[in-house]
């Protein structure tokens, strides 16, 4: 089916805001918990080449996207050691993380360089592709895609609707008063901590098995710091963090579309790069200033250690 | 044999070497330094083809070694001089980044013998070579002017460097000589390798009617987006660098493979021989420093034949892709007619040809 | 049995000291382990990636210059870093400061001046501080994070290199390279090793160490600075905060990058490419943590990073291993130096647990 202009646009919207929704989802939770892990980029990193080399093995993407996911979890599981357990800065926890985590993907990825896998057939939802302009865009994409706004509506169920949603917002607001009240805070923090490096996995499975498909040293790209600035961005709301990520991904398809359309315009081709950049910096300017948003949304203990007994 | 005597008879042995003229007593060891790694196809990868092919023509009288990701800052300067230091007498440096750090150590180890690959600078013991990618992205065009249904193409480019100018206009030209109708769209990804982004700007220009689609990047992401989009948008694409059939076993028409090895095997025994003087070589189709990839089957037989005798043409120099009359896309006369382009003007080439779509980037 | 950490009454000084090497310690060990797994001898691995780079004074000579500008990012965030302003993007003002500096060199390319290197000093850090005030004033005026915007203006730092060597900057008679002219010698740091390439940058970081060292523990601001740090951390991520301590910590970070940068370009490259730093900015994070924001510590920590991205060098070299095992061993350092620092505050023991 031939594809408008349009369908196309948001067709590769859809597809490159997808990861920056899956990552930035898991760290609102995260955050919400009262943990600050900005160790995306690193869980990304290590979460790409762990899928890609398991679908490359084994030749099935599902099953690198778990192996993405359980790495994200195992280098989340570090970012916890430190951060919980020990304690630590967890600013300094998470550079140490991201650090980390692309040098040790571009070290386990070595061998897998250069490799390219074979790419997967999009899910067409019947019915709901043929709507015409948005139907194919929106309804002939990749498993993720649809997981990704299933995702949307679960950790809003959770968090505004369930009680252990509730349960892991209190910890967040005053891990002091949770804990007088008889919830592990430590716990519920860490299963946050492993939801959020869980999500960063998968969202850098979907570069490396979905979106390339490919893995290459730094193919992360600053994305995982990008679905960071999404979280402050949607003051901390799951549907927010969906228009967050379209409204970049769109910024970066936008410029290519227009340099591809063979206009006639010339500005040079890294002032439209940098437009998603100096977007997210204006958005962020602009829901920032507001200080009593961010206070009623922003967990109230965020980025601050928590010591059982003190 | 005691270590005297050893001693002794491999000293003999070479004197007697030396008078000979054979400097084969021990492998001379031979050291490439590459940007990226590897891998399995793009620049480097058909670099290192050219260090094998060398290394197993020379066999046994030189070992070489290479070093991959080398990043082309302040640092690639102390590798480099460590390779030096370490005995290789010949060094290759495989990147443009690499120019002026190569001319610094190549001053500081006057006895070893420095090539650089497409800078501009060059010295006593220090030679660069290049290659005349152009020549096969015209014939590349000239397919891609016969194949076209919607007569556009689509160029996916890293920077707009001589290099990366003459391949656009050069196919560009190539395809407006079969097909006046065509038009060529670029789109710039500000890198070299960049999997996610070359992907995406090959399904933009696809998605925007172009059904030719080739690339100036180091991937294969490209390629690989054609042969996707064939079955639903007639795509076809045209490889770079390395033959890219692997990724796109039925939509590669053909393409620009860059071939490194006999140049190297000329050049290291040139250098053991005592008989390098400096080089400074552009080398082309005649030279055998790039050849087309396989031509696909669909393409019908009597384009294969133009292509055929256009690239006999070329390399018994009756036909220069640049002939005059160049005119560029603001409707300027570049070269004029009778008169081929000449090396220098290709050098500095910061223009599009008419029959590119895009604008350059203003400067 | 469960192990229990208790707060200690006041902060243990010996650990203060004993964590670090603790760190470095278990860094070493790590690294023999890891390289057993990658079927390397440990012996001849930890010779290859520790001990190689030093082995003649040119090496020793290429650690110095290669932990130059690591020292003077690291210097100027410590001030930031203490007062709880996460600058992360020390590697765009880096950049900001090579242009600033870089564009005076190629304004008066054919003067002679002895003013000219010092005017291009000062313009790197003011490039620096430049771009670094961005974030602090969308910080102090519109409450933005500044973790996030810093490290946005980052990547539009990259873009604005790119631009300049592909397009205004670049040499005319560079056959359209992306490159600048290469720096006169008016405008290239004095070499103070002959036949090296340690430059007078060197001497600028040894002097922000001791002013750094001077500015934290004997002004008035710099004790404010580390009291505004012991205060409440989240509500600074979510915005509140002095505003001068923002400023003076995004600044000095700022001054110090831009230094850095312009040292680079007119050290040891010479001239403006795409290529200025491979990410000194962000390493210097953890050269700033791992000299636990001390002067002093920074001067040694700057040292062992370099070393270690000098072994990841030799690693790649003479052990065929990937050069970004430099980034494991110093993601590892980190992680284990912030685990160590459990004990300064707390005290290990083993506890019976509780039903």
């Amino acid at each position: 089916m031939e594809l408008s202009f349009f369908s196309s646009i948001l067709f590769a919207t859809v597809v490159a805001g997808t990861p920056l929704i899956i990552v930035a989802l898991g760290e609102l939770v995260t955050e919400k918990s009262g943990v600050l892990n900005l160790g995306a980029e690193g869980i990304m990193s290590v979460g790409a080449v762990a899928a890609f080399a398991t679908a490359h093995h084994t030749g099935s993407p599902t099953l690198g996207i778990l192996a993405g996911m359980g790495a994200g979890m195992l280098m989340s599981l570090l970012f916890g050691i430190s951060a919980l357990t020990l304690m630590a800065n967890q600013v300094a926890s998470g550079l140490a993380l991201s650090i980390f985590g692309v040098g040790l993907s571009a070290f386990i990825g070595k061998p897998y360089e250069s490799i390219a896998l074979a790419s997967v057939t999009p899910i067409r939802i019947p019915l709901l592709s043929k709507i015409p302009l948005l139907g194919p865009s929106l309804f002939e994409q990749q498993g993720l895609v649809y997981f990704s706004w299933a995702l949307i509506a679960a950790v809003a169920w959770f968090l505004y609707r369930s009680r252990a949603g509730l349960v892991l917002r209190a910890v967040g607001e005053s891990p002091v008063a949770a804990h007088s009240i008889g919830y592990g805070v430590v716990r519920i923090r860490y299963q946050a901590v492993l939801f959020g490096g869980a999500m960063a996995g998968i969202g850098g499975a979907f570069l490396s098995v979905f979106y390339t498909p490919m893995w290459v040293e730094g193919m992360v790209a600053g994305r995982g710091w990008i679905a960071l600035s999404l979280v402050v961005f949607a003051t901390w709301r799951p549907m927010r963090v969906m228009i967050g990520a379209y409204l970049f991904g769109g910024c970066m398809i936008t410029q290519m579309f227009v340099q591809g359309s063979g206009a006639r315009i010339s500005i040079p081709a890294q002032f439209l790069s940098s437009l998603p950049y100096v977007a997210t910096i204006l958005v962020l300017v602009l829901i920032s200033r507001n200080r009593s948003t961010i206070r009623i949304n922003s967990p109230a203990s965020l980025g601050q250690p928590f010591l059982p007994d003190a | 044999m005691n270590h005297r005597k050893l001693a002794l008879a491999s000293l003999a042995g070479a004197a007697l070497l030396a008078a000979t003229g054979l400097m084969a007593a021990e492998p001379v060891k031979v050291g490439f330094v590459y940007v990226s790694p590897v891998g399995d196809a793009g620049w480097t990868f058909q670099h290192d083809l050219g260090r094998k092919q060398m290394e197993a023509a020379m066999k046994g009288a030189v070992t070489t070694k290479f070093i991959e990701n080398v990043p082309e800052g302040a640092d690639a300067e102390r590798i480099i001089r460590q390779l030096a230091q370490d005995g290789n007498q010949i060094i290759f440096t495989t990147s443009f980044g690499y120019m002026n750090q190569t001319e610094k150590v190549s001053k500081a180890f006057p006895n070893v013998t420095f090539f650089h690959a497409t800078g501009y600078k060059t010295g006593k013991n220090f030679g660069i070579y290049n290659a005349r990618f152009y020549e096969g992205r015209y014939l590349n065009g000239v397919i891609a002017g016969k194949m076209t249904k919607t007569n556009v193409a689509g160029y996916v480019a890293a920077f707009p460097i001589p290099e990366v100018m003459q391949g656009i206009n050069a196919f560009t030209r190539g395809m407006k000589s079969v097909n006046p109708k065509a038009e060529v769209r670029v789109i710039w990804v500000n890198s070299w390798f960049d999997p996610g982004k070359e992907r995406e700007a090959a399904m933009t220009l696809i998605s925007q009617g172009a059904d030719m689609i080739t690339h100036h990047t180091d991937s294969t992401a490209v390629v690989q987006a054609a042969e996707e989009k064939h079955k639903e948008k007639g795509t076809w694409s045209f490889s770079y660098h390395s033959d890219m059939t692997k990724y796109g076993p039925t939509t590669q028409l053909s393409g620009t493979t860059h071939i490194w090895g006999d140049f190297y095997t000329k050049t290291v025994k040139e250098v053991l021989d005592k008989k390098w003087t400096g080089t400074n070589l552009w080398g082309g189709l005649k030279d055998g420093m790039i050849k087309l990839a396989p031509i696909n089957p669909a393409v019908p037989a009597d384009v294969k034949k133009t292509v055929e005798k256009l690239e006999g043409d070329i390399k018994a120099g009756k036909f220069h892709p640049f002939a005059g009359p160049v005119v560029d896309q603001d409707g300027k006369e570049r070269v004029a007619k009778g008169m081929n382009m000449t090396d220098a003007e290709m050098g500095a080439m910061n223009y599009y040809v008419q029959g590119v779509a895009s604008t350059l980037p203003k400067k | 049995m469960w192990l229990k950490f208790e707060p200690r009454p006041e902060p243990s000084r010996v650990m203060t000291y004993l964590s670090p090497l603790l760190a470095v310690g278990l860094m070493f060990l790590s690294g023999l382990i890891l390289f057993l797994i990658l079927g390397k001898s440990p012996v001849e691995g930890f010779k290859v990636f520790f001990m190689n780079p030093l082995r003649d004074s040119y090496g020793v000579a290429e650690l110095l210059l290669k932990a130059t500008p690591l020292m003077l990012c690291a210097v100027g965030l410590s001030v930031g870093f203490k007062a709880n302003v996460w600058n992360i993007g020390a590697e765009g003002q880096l950049l900001i400061g090579a242009l600033a500096g870089g564009w005076l060199a190629l304004r008066f390319e054919g003067s002679h001046s002895p003013f000219l290197l010092p005017a291009m000093i000062l313009a790197g850090a003011l490039g620096g501080m430049l771009w670094a005030a961005i974030p602090a004033f969308l910080r102090t005026r519109f409450n933005a994070n500044e973790i996030l915007t810093s490290l946005m203006l980052v990547y539009v730092a990259e873009l604005m290199v790119s631009w300049l060597v592909h397009g205004p900057w670049k040499d005319p008679d560079g056959f359209n390279f992306p490159q600048t002219k290469l720096f006169s010698a008016a405008a290239t740091l004095p070499i103070l090793l002959t036949g090296t390439r340690v430059n007078a940058a060197l001497l600028f970081a040894l002097v922000a160490l001791v002013v750094g060292w001077v500015f934290m523990n004997r002004s008035f601001m710099g004790y404010q600075m580390k009291v505004a740090g012991q205060a409440e951390f989240a509500g600074r991520y979510a915005g509140f905060s002095a505003k001068r301590s923002v400023w003076i910590g995004m600044l000095a970070g700022g001054a110090m990058a831009g230094v850095a940068g312009i040292s680079e370009v007119a050290g040891p490259i010479g001239q403006i490419t795409e290529h200025i730093s491979p990410g000194y900015g962000f390493a210097a994070m953890i050269v700033a943590f791992v000299g636990r924001l001390s002067p002093i510590g920074i001067l040694f920590s700057s040292l062992l990073m370099a070393l270690l991205y000098m072994g990841g060098e030799q690693a790649q070299q003479y052990l065929n291993l990937p050069s970004s095992i430099s980034k494991v061993f110093q993601g590892m350092l980190l992680f284990f130096l912030l685990g160590s620092d459990v004990f300064i505050n707390f005290r290990p023991r083993l506890v019976r647990r509780r039903k």
